[in-house]
């Protein structure tokens, strides 16, 4: 009598068929997200336009991403940390952009620039991986395979996350953009107002990689995805000349 | 009631003449015949007597000052400077005498009698006193003895010798013929309206002032002419009111041999920075900021003071003894570190919770310990300021150091529009800009490009330029001809999609930020 199919199609009708789409996708992220709160893996929060595309629907404690050369991508995934309440650190990034990270809505007040840790990289992580809840750091060419082992465990015992810019041995996933496109700007005229980007995240675990196409950042200076209601319709603007 | 009229005491003033050149120049390491002018506020506060020979006078701008004397010294006046400088001849002068009583920086007072009486007379006394502060460098001390504060200085100005005594009892006398002007400063607070309104009615000197009955005085001028009436007429009855010697905190270690090695001076420095914190502990204190002085074998000094989020412990004040050690400019080994304690709180306001530390205790342990690790200046909090480059409205403030203003939300024309580049290049990196034809790239003065920009060449990595926009002009400081800089702008996007911010300046061409 009751068949699954008609009791699933009369629990979904009182909603028009789009935006159930989006809630069942919105509730299997939970889902997964809650199913992967065990003790060793539990989330930190996570920008939505980027999370569903993590393994585990968000970042994790304790565990390394790996960021291939995009520090805005990198601030939005500090940016919501964050805004939770995380201490935030980020060790060997002399050219990490404070204006533009209180922009993506990092807080400042809990923001610590190591800028030039030298040769004592390795100690200097590791003891800021000890209190700080996410660290981001650039690796020197030269580290080893053992101190990275130590580093790693070490940042699994204190859950601390941490947002390698370049490779990394053991990461989680590994995240990049591609086909970026700017908005705004034309040959000599207008400027740079928002950005389209897709960002990929591969993993070990999952075996596909996922993308998505991301505005990073849109022309609110918000990161969000993008779907066809927040493109920009076309109006042509004609670039101002010299008169005279 | 009224307390009965006191005579006035007899006291020792002694006196420093020109006290803070003399404590200026000892801590700029300036000779005595150095010229020096202090200045504050753009005008010369005092001179040394070489400047003065140039007549470099109080109260000329500073250029009139250099015009007159091209060689002056000039210095900032420092009050507190004074102040601190003048510490040590008043430990001095009280190890001689109890009961110093300290007017102001450059001016103490004592009480004769027992100084009198141990010496052998009042010349004997005072003369034994201003050799002291000879020895100690103050150049140059007289000393006024007399009764009362006020007519013993003024005896110490104008003593023809080392010496100058005013006989118990002939106060009056002596003061007689001064001019009133004396008394402007002679009040608790400038008597200037008093003076310049005793002047207008034709009293000129004190005597003339003296010789007024009491009562219209205090009728007309009030308490304070009242007192200023009495000091007029030799009757000074403020008795002496001698300071409470401080407690002396200040930890001191002297290294004999001089130590050159930072690890050796933090080493032997340990011990006493325990003591140090135990024995504000003893008296509930605990220290915030500190001054720690470097002496190193050649006579030079470092000084600087360290401030403390919180508050400092032993090895806190290691570590600042080391951060000021390696970053001293000091051409010989060190033979004494001083620390003394610059602001103490009550303990109570520091204690940790009875159910161990917060969170931001273990932060601040953790960073401290990376700044141990790479020096002070090593770990930064970033907050944005005021400017128009991104190099400028970055702030970064060691950890640990007060953070200073708010952040600066004035509008700030020229300043980048959202959104802001994520990776900001300090210094900038050099480039060269060409055009499709290979031509270097240039803003005519009409502020238009020679052409589109085509190429951006950094080393030997070369990335073709599509959109681009610009240039905005960038125009600081056009008010000053030494710093004014005039620049321009670009925004320009690679062919692989990466968004770079590019300046132009008299130097060529730069890279300030990149948009990834």
């Amino acid at each position: 009598m009751f068949d699954h199919g008609r009791v699933s199609t009369a629990l979904a009708s009182p909603t028009p068929p789009g935006q159930s789409a989006a809630q069942v996708e919105e509730l299997r992220a939970r889902i997964r997200q809650m199913q992967s709160t065990k003790l060793e893996s539990r989330g930190i929060p996570t920008h939505p336009a980027i999370a569903e595309l993590l393994p585990g629907g968000g970042l994790k404690q304790g565990a390394a991403y790996s960021v291939d050369r995009s520090a805005m991508l990198l601030m939005t995934l500090l940016a919501a940390p964050s805004a939770a309440g995380l201490w935030c650190a980020v060790v060997g990034v002399p050219e990490f952009g404070v204006e533009a990270a209180a922009q993506f809505g990092i807080d400042l007040e809990r923001l610590v620039l190591i800028p030039h840790p030298g040769d004592q990289w390795l100690a200097v992580t590791a003891a800021v991986a000890d209190v700080m809840g996410v660290v981001v750091t650039r690796p020197p060419a030269r580290s080893s395979d053992s101190s990275v082992a130590r580093l790693t465990a070490r940042l699994r015992q204190n859950g601390t996350t941490l947002l390698v810019l370049g490779a990394w041995p053991q990461t989680e996933a590994m995240l990049s953009l591609s086909d970026t496109r700017w908005h705004g700007i034309g040959e000599g005229h207008g400027h740079l107002s928002a950005r389209e980007a897709t960002v990929t995240v591969s993993s070990r675990t999952a075996g596909r990689p996922r993308s998505a196409r991301v505005w990073l950042p849109a022309a609110d200076a918000t990161v969000s995805r993008v779907t066809s209601a927040s493109r920009p319709v076309a109006v042509p603007v004609p670039p101002l000349r010299v008169a005279g | 009631m009224t307390a009965p009229p006191l005579e006035p005491p007899r006291v020792i003033v002694l006196w420093c003449p020109d006290w803070p050149v003399t404590a200026a120049r000892t801590a700029a390491g300036l000779g005595p015949e150095a010229p020096v002018a202090l200045v504050d506020k753009g005008r010369v506060l005092a001179s040394s007597p070489a400047a003065r020979a140039e007549s470099v006078r109080r109260g000329i701008r500073v250029r009139e000052a250099q015009a007159h004397c091209p060689d002056l010294v000039v210095l900032e006046y420092d009050a507190a400077l004074d102040a601190r400088a003048f510490e040590p001849l008043v430990a001095a002068i009280e190890e001689l005498t109890p009961g110093v009583q300290v007017l102001r920086p450059g001016m103490c007072a004592v009480r004769v009698r027992g100084a009198a009486r141990y010496y052998g007379g009042e010349r004997a006394a005072a003369l034994a006193l201003v050799s002291r502060l000879d020895e100690l460098g103050a150049g140059g001390a007289r000393a006024g003895v007399a009764d009362g504060i006020f007519t013993a200085e003024q005896s110490a100005r104008r003593a023809a010798e080392r010496v100058g005594i005013v006989p118990a009892g002939s106060a009056r006398q002596f003061l007689d013929p001064l001019d009133v002007g004396l008394l402007e400063e002679a009040g608790a607070e400038p008597a200037t309206s008093t003076v310049t309104l005793l002047r207008r009615l034709g009293i000129r000197t004190l005597g003339q002032f003296a010789a007024l009955p009491p009562s219209d005085v205090r009728t007309r001028f009030g308490v304070q002419g009242a007192r200023l009436h009495a000091l007029a007429a030799g009757s000074d009855s403020w008795p002496l009111v001698p300071r409470t010697p401080p407690d002396d905190l200040e930890a001191v270690v002297d290294f004999e041999p001089a130590l050159e090695l930072v690890e050796q001076v933090a080493f032997g420095i340990r011990t006493a920075a325990e003591r140090f914190v135990d024995e504000l502990v003893a008296r509930r204190l605990v220290v915030t900021a500190i001054r720690v002085v470097l002496r190193s074998d050649s006579g030079e000094t470092a000084e600087r003071t360290w401030q403390h989020p919180r508050s400092f412990s032993p090895g806190d004040i290691v570590d600042r003894v080391r951060w000021q050690a390696s970053s001293a400019q000091l051409s010989a080994g060190i033979t004494r570190v001083a620390i003394a304690p610059e602001a103490v709180d009550a303990i109570s306001h520091h204690e940790s919770g009875l159910w161990g530390s917060g969170p931001d205790e273990r932060i601040h342990h953790s960073l401290s310990r990376v700044q141990s690790m790479l020096g002070h200046g090593a770990v930064l909090m970033p907050r944005v300021g005021g400017g128009r480059t991104l190099a400028d409205r970055q702030r970064l403030v060691a950890w640990g150091d007060p953070a200073g203003t708010a952040t600066v939300r004035e509008p700030w024309p020229g300043q980048l529009p959202a959104p802001l580049p994520a990776s900001v290049f300090t210094p900038r990196h050099p480039v060269a800009v060409v055009d499709a034809a290979g031509e270097p790239v240039i803003v005519g003065s009409r502020g238009m490009p020679s052409s589109a920009p085509a190429r951006l060449t950094s080393g030997t990595r070369t990335l073709e330029l599509g959109a681009w926009a610009g240039p905005w002009p960038l125009d600081e400081r056009w008010w000053a001809p030494g710093q004014a800089s005039r620049a321009w702008r670009f925004q320009a996007v690679d062919s692989t999609g990466c968004a770079w911010l590019l300046v132009l300046d008299e130097a060529g061409w730069w890279v300030e930020a990149r948009y990834d």
